[in-house]
């Protein structure tokens, strides 16, 4: 077992009444991938978000890299640094140009002068193969460019961990490869990744450890070979059935 | 009695034009001597007027923003100071706020021993300021919520701090949703300027009332007052579109 990226331990979390998080367990060792998936409504977003603070959990504990998140201005920005996030509609900066999109937390959040954030967002541009498209504006890039975009921007901050919640849902189905070849080669390159996506082939190719959570629980968890090849449950067999018929 | 006068009000004015019995146009034809000095009397208000405007805008863009920044925050007692703040401003009408700071905020700052004098001009700038500063709250808060949440999340998930986030990621994408009804408010204050004739300001209400207690000819000047304000309204009416076409094209 490599070292703890991320622990998740009897989190709970409420929306007012409403138990949308159930006693999730949950580690992510160093260089390790996790899928989450689940039907809609499960909790799925709401873990994620829970790990960069995006939400508060009630109950429970969630530690990145050994530190305890809480309330604390600095745990929350140590949290930030490490864990990058990929959101379902890009959220990319609508009024500033590709280039100035990657270097606006480097310089204003890192102190890097402009040459260096400069250079490092040409690097990762390269990396998820658009170099070309720098001083153009989000809005001037298709959706597929525009998520491998937002990947570079969460790169440029070089952290240890990157979370993606279903960064292909919003894409036409043409797109949908190019974002997820750039994910696997992240991936193989050893990046600690949380996914939640409904992408099985991508799962299958990356997972070390497939998560399927419904109302707000983990139902399932395994490595991918057991997981598709024999889910216990009843509810993520007919889940899976579903997703994998077409 | 009502329906009479619908129906006679606009015969009376049309008949009025043209029979000099009703108008005397002389007290401000510019082709008579004092008809000449007459027009140049009001409309030398007309910088009063403006400036009292201008500087009473930029406070209230400035306290608005400042104003609006609580309304924005997730914890309630921070918001409520917004909400106080907007519904109490909001609820005095611009009369009795003039008198207030003219005549009772002097006694305030004696009693401090402090010796500010607060003369027309300056009190009308207050005035119309607070009064204002309610209104541009409100159009920075409802411009910057308009804005999607993931975009603060997005700046937030690089590690920008909450100010950070505000001056970089949504102030200037929210300017152009803001800007277009901050400018239309400058015509409020440009309008709600005539107020400060009461206290004794020399600007175009004051000088048209006092030509009017020495001339006897309150139709002619208080129609030319009015065009005066109509002059700059749609002045400014011009530039306030100019400005939405221009933020509108850069939107894509
Ligand atoms: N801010 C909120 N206030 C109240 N309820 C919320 C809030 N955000 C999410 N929920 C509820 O919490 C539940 C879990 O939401 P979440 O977004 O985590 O689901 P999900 O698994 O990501 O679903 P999807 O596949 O549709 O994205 C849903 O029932 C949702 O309606
Ligand atoms: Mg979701």
């Amino acid at each position: 077992m490599p070292e703890t990226a991320i622990e998740l331990v009897g989190v709970n979390k409420w929306y007012g009444t409403f138990h949308v998080l159930k006693d999730i367990n949950l580690t992510v060792g160093t260089g390790q991938k996790v899928v989450i998936c689940g039907p809609s409504g499960s909790g799925k977003s709401t873990v994620v978000r829970c790990i960069n603070r995006l939400e508060e959990h009630q109950k429970g504990q969630i530690l990145v890299d050994g530190v305890e998140l809480t309330n604390d201005a600095a745990s929350v920005n140590r949290i930030r640094s490490e864990v990058g996030m990929v959101f379902q509609q890009f959220n990319l900066f609508p009024h500033l140009t590709v280039l100035d999109n990657l270097t606006l937390g480097p310089i204003k959040a890192r102190g890097m002068t402009k040459k260096e954030a400069e250079e490092r967002a040409r690097h990762y541009l390269e990396r998820v193969h658009i170099p070309d498209q720098a001083e153009k504006r989000p809005g001037q890039l298709s959706g597929g460019q525009q998520q491998r975009v937002a990947i570079a921007r969460s790169l440029c901050m070089e952290p240890k961990v990157l979370l993606f919640d279903e960064p292909t849902s919003a894409l036409d189905p043409e797109m949908i490869s190019e974002v997820l070849d750039v994910m696997v080669d992240l991936a193989n390159e050893g990046m600690t990744m949380v996914v939640v996506t409904h992408e099985m082939g991508f799962a299958r190719k990356v997972a070390d450890n497939m998560i399927f959570m419904d109302a707000g629980e983990i139902v399932e968890h395994g490595p991918p070979e057991e997981f598709f090849g024999a889910p216990r449950s009843e509810r993520c067999q007919k889940f899976l059935s579903q997703i994998l018929q077409h | 009695m009502k329906k009479i006068l619908t129906f006679t009000l606009p015969l009376l004015i049309l008949s009025g034009c043209s029979s000099s019995s009703i108008w005397g146009w002389y007290v401000i034809d510019p082709r008579t001597n004092t008809g000449w000095i007459n027009i140049k009397f009001l409309i030398s208000g007309m910088g009063d007027t403006i400036l009292i405007s201008v500087i009473a805008a930029t406070i209230s863009i400035i306290l608005g923003l400042l104003v609006a920044m609580p309304g924005l925050s997730n914890r309630w007692p921070i918001r409520m100071i917004n909400r106080v703040y907007v519904e109490f401003v909001r609820s005095i009408p611009l009369l009795p706020m003039l008198f207030w700071v003219f005549y009772g905020l002097p006694i305030i700052f004696q009693s401090m021993g402090l010796n500010v004098p607060i003369d027309p001009f300056w009190g009308a700038i207050i005035t119309l300021a607070i009064s204002d500063s309610a209104f541009t709250a409100e159009i920075y808060r409802a411009g910057i919520q308009s804005i999607p949440k993931g975009q603060s999340e997005a700046a937030q998930t690089i590690g920008l701090t909450y100010s950070q986030s505000m001056r970089y990621v949504i102030l200037p994408q929210a300017i152009r949703r803001i800007l277009p009804p901050l400018a239309n408010q400058f015509i409020y204050i440009v309008k709600m300027s005539a107020f400060a004739s009461v206290i004794g300001m020399q600007e175009l209400t004051r000088r048209a009332n006092e030509l009017v207690v020495t001339e006897y000819r309150p139709l002619e000047i208080y129609t030319l007052l009015i065009l005066e304000y109509l002059v700059l309204v749609l002045i400014i009416s011009a530039g306030v579109r100019w400005l939405e076409r221009r933020m509108g094209a850069d939107e894509r």
